[in-house]
């Protein structure tokens, strides 16, 4: 009875724990398969190689926990990186510059909280229409081509390091993650978001304000992808017209692999850090045994399968 | 349990695609999977392409790898899928795997800077392919023989006309090295003969502009032989300039595209100039096999390119 008892309690925790043992095994198997693999500069490589994706997947998990999707994370990044870059060429500071990327970032996230809430158009039609509308806004405003960084302060911001060994973007990672995780379990706003995706019509009845909320959190969203944006652009030493094609794929994929529900209302930021973590390892992994960018695809889309098994199990 | 099951099938299938891929992938490898040149046993190059949906990239890929097979040394071959992010990442991974070199042939030349200064960093030499890196020094650039496919161009032109005749131009992207290398090669080659370059005007390397810049041109030179195009894209725009008109007019382009090859088979085009990106790729692994044995290499190695008639 006490063994059946806690065995039903440890089942509980393997279920919520699921993706931390994947990673957990992710690590054993390619510890043991590559010398390479467990060499902390190589570990911290793949986190700054992360960062990118954790930013817009943190900001992807409010959206999805609130029952939507936001396909136009990758557009936004490549507009608000376009924009930054732009206005530093023009002879903008830094501050300015990335002020008014974030700060664009958060109005086109707004924005589709706006077509989502008040236009009641479908969040998937809602940011693929804004996605579509940004990429060729970006490809207008650079003409095609990358405008070059030549800021060596700016530069700073995805290539520099603190105590000349952890990679800025793996501290901006974490900021971000904190902020996030406080604003998920910490306030008002955090339960909300879950209330929504649990059951909007139940959330709307006992209180909550749903457009309100909803403008927020893809504000968020928003936010976050001009975030990642900037640091990419600064990685890159340009902004790329094309930056971030695919980006929502690897941010919904992160915040599924990491157990949070397609169908909103269940998940956790953590689960997102560890999915990102998962993808990037797999993706690190496979480069260092040598495996065929195509067979790489195959790999991960298993892997992504899995997930979405599991939590349709649940 | 049951999610125990799962997961340890998601480790079996991840095992089960790496061992039958890990050293497979690049030669029949007779040690083990893993390793740098400090593994001892086989060099290992890595090789970065920027992408494997366009066949010249995938040309360029067999190319090294027949060379490595050939040369006994490994290929670590990585793929960026055109995203620069994505390929700074997977230069670091190659980094991370200490290979003995790397091969990159860049997404974009603005953005891999940063990643060729890291492996530099790191001591394993950069060789690019194709394109080039702006601000970065690299061991060798290895890309085709632009000014020599331009000369090729106008020898063809030359032997065809009997070495007169009036030529118009149609001109790439200014300011890219291909147009510029390409118009040279032309250029020079033309004025040492009869001919003579009545016309030239940009065309950006784009079809449809080919088109309307060769109707332009026509219009206002009425007696042409020939018009030679720095690219396959402008010269299929030209032939569709020239398809009205019933008149002879020899079009050759530049690249060898698969379009390009098509029209010079249908007679649409007389000629064209195609790159060798499996020689490229050859190339590429070669030096890098030199840099390996610590002999010296050039900076800069020109591929010649392959003049493509309907014979």
């Amino acid at each position: 009875m006490t063994l059946q008892m806690n065995w039903s309690r440890a089942s509980t925790l393997l279920q919520r724990l699921g993706s931390v043992i994947g990673l957990v095994l992710l690590f054993i198997v390619l510890s043991v398969m590559s010398p390479d693999f467990l060499t902390t500069g190589n570990l911290l490589t793949v986190l700054r190689q992360v960062s990118i994706n954790a930013l817009i997947a943190f900001g992807m998990t409010f959206v999805i926990l609130a029952g939507g999707i936001d396909l136009s994370v990758g557009a936004i990044l490549a507009f608000t990186g376009a924009i930054t870059a732009g206005l530093m060429a023009s002879g903008h500071g830094i501050v300015l510059s990335v002020g008014a990327g974030l700060g664009l970032g958060l109005i086109l996230g707004m924005v589709n909280g706006v077509l989502v809430s008040w236009g009641k158009v479908a969040p998937f039609i809602a940011t693929l229409g804004t996605l579509t509308l940004l990429r060729g806004l970006t490809l207008s405003y650079t003409q095609g081509s990358p405008i070059p960084v030549t800021n060596q302060s700016f530069a700073l911001v995805g290539g520099g390091y603190v105590a000349n060994l952890v990679p800025l973007p793996v501290i901006w990672m974490f900021i971000a993650f904190v902020v996030c995780g406080f604003l998920l379990r910490g306030t008002v706003f955090g339960r909300h978001v879950v209330a929504i995706g649990g059951n909007e019509e139940a959330a709307r009845l006992s209180g909550v304000r749903i457009a309100p909320m909803k403008i927020a959190i893809y504000g968020l969203s928003g936010l976050l992808s001009a975030f990642a944006g900037i640091v990419l652009t600064s990685r890159l030493y340009s902004a790329q017209a094309t930056a971030g094609q695919g980006y929502e794929l690897d941010a919904i994929a992160a915040v599924v692999l990491g157990g949070t529900s397609l169908a909103g209302g269940r998940g956790w930021l953590f689960g997102t850090l560890i999915g990102a973590l998962l993808i990037g390892f797999l993706n690190n992994g496979l480069n260092l045994l040598g495996v065929s960018s195509f067979y790489q695809q195959v790999v991960k889309g298993i892997v992504i399968l899995i997930a979405v098994l599991l939590d349709r199990r649940q | 349990m049951r999610k125990l099951t799962f997961l340890a099938a998601a480790a079996a299938t991840l095992l089960a695609a790496c061992s039958q891929q890990g050293p497979g992938e690049s030669a029949p490898a007779a040690g083990s999977t893993a390793g740098g040149a400090a593994a001892g046993g086989k060099p290992v190059i890595g090789l970065a392409l920027s992408t494997q949906n366009n066949p010249f990239f995938v040309e360029l890929k067999d190319g090294a790898q027949k060379a490595a097979d050939a040369s006994g040394v490994q290929l670590v071959v990585v793929d960026a899928q055109d995203d620069p992010a994505r390929q700074i990442s997977s230069v670091e991974d190659l980094i991370q795997k200490r290979v003995s070199v790397i091969l990159l042939n860049p997404t974009d030349s603005s953005a891999l800077a940063g990643a060729v200064q890291s492996a530099q960093r790191a001591n394993i030499p950069v060789i690019t392919l194709d394109r080039g890196v702006d601000g970065a020094e690299v061991a060798s650039h290895i890309a085709s023989d632009n000014i020599a496919g331009g000369k090729m161009a106008a020898d063809y032109l030359a032997k065809q006309l009997g070495g007169k005749g009036n030529i118009i131009e149609l001109q790439g992207v200014a300011g890219t090295s291909a147009a510029r290398e390409r118009g040279k090669g032309f250029d020079d080659e033309i004025a040492t003969t009869g001919m003579k370059v009545v016309a030239q005007q940009p065309a950006n390397f784009d079809r449809a502009q080919g088109l309307s810049v060769s109707e332009n041109l026509l219009q206002g030179n009425s007696d042409v032989q020939a018009i030679f195009a720095q690219n396959d894209e402008m010269a299929l725009g030209a032939v569709q300039a020239l398809a009205g008109k019933n008149k002879k007019v020899l079009v050759v382009g530049f690249d060898g595209t698969p379009d390009g090859k098509k029209a010079v088979q249908d007679g649409q085009m007389a000629a064209t100039v195609a790159q060798q990106p499996e020689e490229i790729g050859r190339l590429g692994v070669e030096t890098a096999k030199k840099l390996v044995d610590k002999q010296p290499v050039d900076k800069s190695i020109a591929v010649p390119l392959k003049l493509l008639t309907k014979e």
